[in-house]
């Protein structure tokens, strides 16, 4: 199972024993919800075993010895995770997930707004200014911005996204008082890659700060957030082979340095007296409280295993079952891919609707045949509204996905067809 | 599979009783189910406790327009004590992980949702029109209960 990129599929999967399991009354699990969550290796689990075994410890504080160890295997995966995306250690904050990561950012700029602080003066916000989004993000950032801007009288705008699945970027003209834009990487369901340098620029050109949602292409392609030049930057643990309970907030130093806290308590303090207290320098400031630490160690030990594999090949590897899957669905009638058509510019998350069978029904017979996908909106609920839809059904791949998967995903959407007499 | 999706549900599916919105009517109620964004617009009528008419337009898959569907004749007839306690049974079925023997004396075609009772993601679309018949009745009376 040597594919075209040197992968050597058949070894991948087995490290990951809940592939080779049967669903279903018997039927192989084909496991196409990566986009979801991913399936973990046998390395990573061992890593989270062999840490809790041996070296199990409250980090950053305590003097013994397994307290210098869990510390120094907290510190050493937040320096293999940031090295992964391109940025120093002290740049990396671990936060429950992604959607924890963005609410940080924005309760941050919320309590910018009610402090005096100079330092924070520059994520300061109020009525008149404006925070840009675009109508394609999930609602981890969506919600926390229509929340900040509820809260500090600041307006939330929005670049549309075009009938063919793309931003555009002609539609909204950014203005001196817009203060961040936020905008996907990759889109969870359309698979559209953003033009991140263009958003970057002209979110630049206004003074604005930039916020990349960038879980749905860390776990599958080379990413490098200085090089992207972004600002802020998060993604999640359990999309990439990782553990759940744990994401990662990415922030230039410099602004981290400004920032005001988020959640405050212990381990996130440098001086406490009754009357008032400072607070640690970054990324100590953004981790109050004893941190995920088995899950962090897990999560390096996914970077480790994605860079044993190698990003680049990955990439490719996912984007020939991405292609195989884009030809396969379009060839059956009654299929619509919704989202860009094509490999330009685009990952593998593949969003489809059969005409005459709701995206509930095509999961439940592809589930029926051991089909795993994912159903509904995907938390990308006004995106589904501009493209007139309740639901879409949607593949995602990983690394561990084969062509005869993609198949067997094809050949189940044309028996959902058959089932429900459209064909 | 075939559990699941029953000959009486997919009849009620491709061919669905009573379907779209009628005038007049005493109550209407939206529902969503969160999860996958499915919608139902459903109105009821009432002649005196006696329901009248329930008429309804969905957004959704085959199990949630064939259980609303089923739901119009099941209810349209029935005094509205008599509809609750069939929606009572229905939700109780639904609900019941297969553990629940439904009486086909009360629910008619409704025992054909059984099957749905081994599938939890699948309960809510089951429901979602009678969610939406409840609180269509709770509404009849209020001030603004026909705009909804």
């Amino acid at each position: 199972m040597t594919t075209l990129e040197g992968l050597d599929v058949a070894t991948i999967r087995a490290d990951f024993a809940i592939l080779s399991r049967t669903v279903r009354g018997g039927r192989p699990l084909v496991y196409l919800d990566s986009g979801a969550t991913s399936q973990r290796p046998r390395q990573v689990l061992d890593a989270e075993r062999a840490f809790l075994e041996q070296h199990n410890a409250a980090v950053h504080r305590g003097a013994h010895q397994l307290a210098e160890e869990a510390t120094d295997a907290y510190e050493s995966a937040r320096a293999r995770i940031a090295a992964f995306v391109g940025v120093g250690p002290g740049e990396v904050v671990f936060t429950k997930n992604a959607t924890e990561g963005i609410n940080l950012v924005a309760y941050a700029m919320s309590n910018a707004s009610v402090g005096e602080s100079a330092e924070s003066e520059r994520f300061r916000l109020g009525p008149g200014d404006e925070i840009v989004i675009t109508e394609l993000e999930h609602h981890a950032n969506l919600v926390p911005w229509q929340e900040l801007c509820r809260r500090t009288g600041a307006t939330l705008r929005w670049y549309p996204v075009t009938e063919a699945g793309r931003l555009d970027l002609d539609a909204l003209e950014l203005s001196p008082r817009t203060r961040l834009v936020a905008f996907a990487h990759q889109s969870n369901v359309l698979g559209t890659i953003n033009p991140v340098g263009e958003l970057v620029r002209r979110a630049r050109a206004v003074g604005a700060l930039v916020l990349l949602d960038a879980c749905q292409s860390v776990p599958h392609m080379p990413v490098d957030f200085s090089a992207l030049g972004v600002d802020f930057a998060v993604f999640s643990g359990h999309k990439m082979l990782g553990p759940s309970g744990i994401g990662v907030l990415y922030g230039r130093g410099e602004l981290l340095a400004a920032m005001p806290p988020f959640l405050t308590g212990g381990s996130m303090i440098e001086l406490v007296k009754m009357e008032g207290t400072t607070y640690a320098p970054p990324p100590q400031r953004f981790e109050a409280g004893v941190p995920m630490t088995s899950q962090a160690v897990g999560l390096a030990a996914a970077v480790d295993y994605l860079n044993e594999i190698g990003m680049d090949a990955v990439h490719a590897h996912e984007m020939a079952l991405t292609d195989a899957a884009l030809r396969g669905l379009a060839e059956i009638p009654g299929v619509r891919i919704v989202g860009p058509t094509t490999l330009e510019d685009r990952g593998g998350a593949v969003a489809f609707v059969v005409d005459g069978v709701h995206a509930h029904d095509v999961g439940q017979v592809l589930d029926d045949r051991g089909v795993a996908i994912r159903v509904g909106h995907h938390c990308a609920w006004p995106l589904h509204r501009r493209f007139g839809i309740a639901a879409t059904a949607r593949a995602t791949f990983a690394v561990y996905n084969t062509l005869d998967e993609v198949d067997a995903l094809v050949e189940s959407v044309r028996a959902a067809r058959d089932f429900f007499g459209v064909s | 599979m075939e559990q699941l999706y029953q000959e009486i549900i997919l009849d009620h599916y491709r061919s669905p009783h009573r379907a779209g919105l009628r005038e007049p009517f005493d109550a209407e109620s939206f529902q969503i189910n969160p999860t996958c964004g499915d919608e139902i617009t459903l109105r009821v009528k009432l002649d005196g406790n006696k329901v009248e008419d329930v008429s309804y337009e969905t957004l959704g898959c085959s199990i949630s327009q064939a259980s609303a569907s089923v739901l119009t004749d099941l209810v349209v007839g029935r005094s509205v004590e008599d509809s609750m306690k069939v929606l009572t049974a229905f939700q109780e079925m639904a609900q019941g992980r297969g553990q629940v023997e439904p009486d086909e004396d009360v629910l008619g075609d409704g025992v054909a949702f059984a099957g749905v009772a081994r599938y939890p993601a699948r309960v809510k679309c089951a429901l979602l029109g009678w969610m939406a018949f409840k609180d269509a009745v709770v509404r009849v009376g209020e001030p603004g209960g026909g705009t909804a």
